[in-house]
């Protein structure tokens, strides 16, 4: 696997600058913000909560449009939500009137129900919901619901996967699995994926880059290059220095 | 065990109609029929073939102004809930006419349509049609955005954004106004009955007091509109329970 950004640029953001305006006040939230990421890459936007990098996603995503600024995808500017770039929610974004497989078919309205049940039986088995296929989101636990809105994404065959926060609400120990799970996802399907998180670890953990956020209006302060091969060592002196630095960066930004 | 628990309610049941039939055999005024009077009117009815025409002359009404709320008011609240711009323009005109009583339409009714079925669907049209279009725009609006995101996010064209997100989304929360509304349509009923028609379990109970004090009848037609109003909510009950449309209320 490479270590830096491949050489292909599949997005590209250019002094993205977002205002909102709420009963005549208007904040500020990004500001700014100019941003490549390859083809391919894994990069882990890092802030903490409430500085606006969930606004940015959402804009690289179509869902928002940015007050000033452009987005381009393969070259192309956004202009709204597309099947070929999934946005990933918290587990909150699975259907609960649909089963599992139900959820994980929800895209492949296009294809043949021959080729939508073979689509939805190799994802079920790829997250690891096998036996569950009937089940109600309402009867999985929180990293199986996780896992289905993963698989719901990926079922779609999307190049660009945009996760906010998504192991956010998981305990500790099915993060750590989620992590594991998610890397060998994408060392499979090879797309280029934009991982929100305010968690330190997670990000060093995850990423080819971390860009990492200031504070409101956001702009993307440093990016800060992973190169460790996975599996990493999280206990190696490379590891703890990366880890460090961009602790620094952060207490420098938000003065802990 | 369980059979005794079971039991239970209907021992109860049959202790009240003991209790309400000493009571009214040890009262020196008579205030109120006996049970067995009630059964003497109920046989007395189904002998004089009133008792089916009058249940499904009250339930056509019902049916029909039930309906026709129902198919226009759902669409148009959910149109007015999910365009803010609609809400905010008919809102008041809405909260306006909501809080008017069904009965207080009884004057246009008769004016508008006379003395018949229509006017009495027309009523129960009105009770109903308010209570649903502000029930269809709650659910709309108590959609979360993440759905709706998610179902644009997957390339859906409007009409399939409408029927495969926002309508399963919102169907739980339209049922549980649908059942409390068709309860609505059937105290409505019963009192446009007693005006605006010559037919019906309303017309039954001031018709059998006008027609010599017949109150073994009047509590006759007040025991069945119980247990229909009874058998409507077990009915709309069931639907709830389907499984699915099931998950709202699972999801605790």
């Amino acid at each position: 696997m490479s270590l830096s950004p491949s050489p292909e640029t599949k997005l590209t953001a250019e002094r993205i600058g977002m205002v909102f305006k709420r009963d005549g006040n208007s904040t500020n939230v990004l500001r700014d913000i100019n941003l490549t990421v390859g083809r391919g890459e894994f990069l882990c936007v890092l802030g903490p909560s409430g500085c606006g990098k969930s606004t940015l996603l959402n804009t690289m995503a179509g869902f928002l449009s940015p007050t000033s600024g452009e987005i381009r995808i393969d070259g192309e500017a956004v202009r709204g939500p597309d099947p070929r770039r999934i946005f990933v929610f918290q587990e909150r974004g699975v259907f609960p009137w649909l089963t599992v497989e139900g959820n994980i078919g929800f895209g492949l309205f296009k294809l043949s129900r021959a080729e939508r049940e073979q689509r939805i039986a190799h994802y079920v088995q790829l997250v690891g919901l096998e036996g569950f296929q009937k089940a109600y989101p309402a009867e999985l636990s929180g990293g199986m619901k996780q896992r289905l809105e993963v698989a719901r994404a990926l079922a779609v065959n999307p190049d660009m996967l945009f996760l906010d926060e998504p192991f956010g609400a998981l305990d500790s120990i099915t993060r750590l699995t989620m992590r594991r799970e998610l890397l060998r996802i994408w060392e499979a399907e090879k797309n280029t994926i934009i991982f929100v998180t305010h968690d330190i670890d997670e990000a060093v953990q995850l990423a080819d880059r971390v860009a990492v956020m200031s504070d409101r209006p956001a702009t993307i302060q440093q990016i800060v290059e992973i190169d460790i091969a996975h599996p990493r060592d999280i206990g190696s002196a490379r590891y703890l220095e990366l880890r460090h630095g961009i602790f620094d960066q952060l207490g420098l930004a938000h003065k802990v | 065990m369980s059979l005794l628990v079971r039991l239970r309610p209907v021992a109860f049941v049959a202790a009240l109609l003991v209790i309400w039939q000493v009571a009214v055999s040890l009262s020196p005024v008579h205030i109120l029929p006996g049970p067995w009077e009630v059964v003497g009117g109920i046989v007395d009815l189904i002998q004089h073939g009133l008792l089916l025409k009058y249940v499904v002359a009250s339930l056509f009404r019902v049916t029909w102004g039930f309906t026709l709320a129902a198919v226009l008011a759902i669409p148009a609240g959910l149109t007015i809930g999910w365009y803010g711009r609609a809400e905010m323009a008919l809102n008041p005109i809405v909260q306006i006419l909501r809080p008017i009583s069904p009965l207080a339409w009884i004057p246009i009714a008769i004016l508008w349509f006379g003395v018949g079925d229509l006017a009495s669907i027309f009523l129960i049209f009105v009770g109903c049609f308010f209570p649903l279009v502000l029930t269809a725009i709650n659910a709309v609006q108590s959609v979360p955005a993440v759905y709706v995101n998610a179902g644009r996010n997957f390339g859906l064209s409007p009409a399939a954004l409408v029927y495969r997100v926002l309508y399963p989304a919102v169907i739980p929360q339209l049922l549980v106004g649908l059942r409390i509304t068709l309860g609505v349509a059937w105290l409505v009923v019963v009192a446009a009955e007693m005006i605006a028609v010559n037919s019906g379990l309303g017309f039954l109970i001031v018709d059998a007091r006008n027609a010599g004090n017949r109150y073994d009848l009047v509590v006759a037609g007040m025991v069945i509109i119980g247990l229909i109003g009874l058998l409507l909510d077990l009915g709309m009950r069931s639907l709830e329970k389907v499984k699915s449309l099931r998950w709202s209320y699972s999801e605790e």
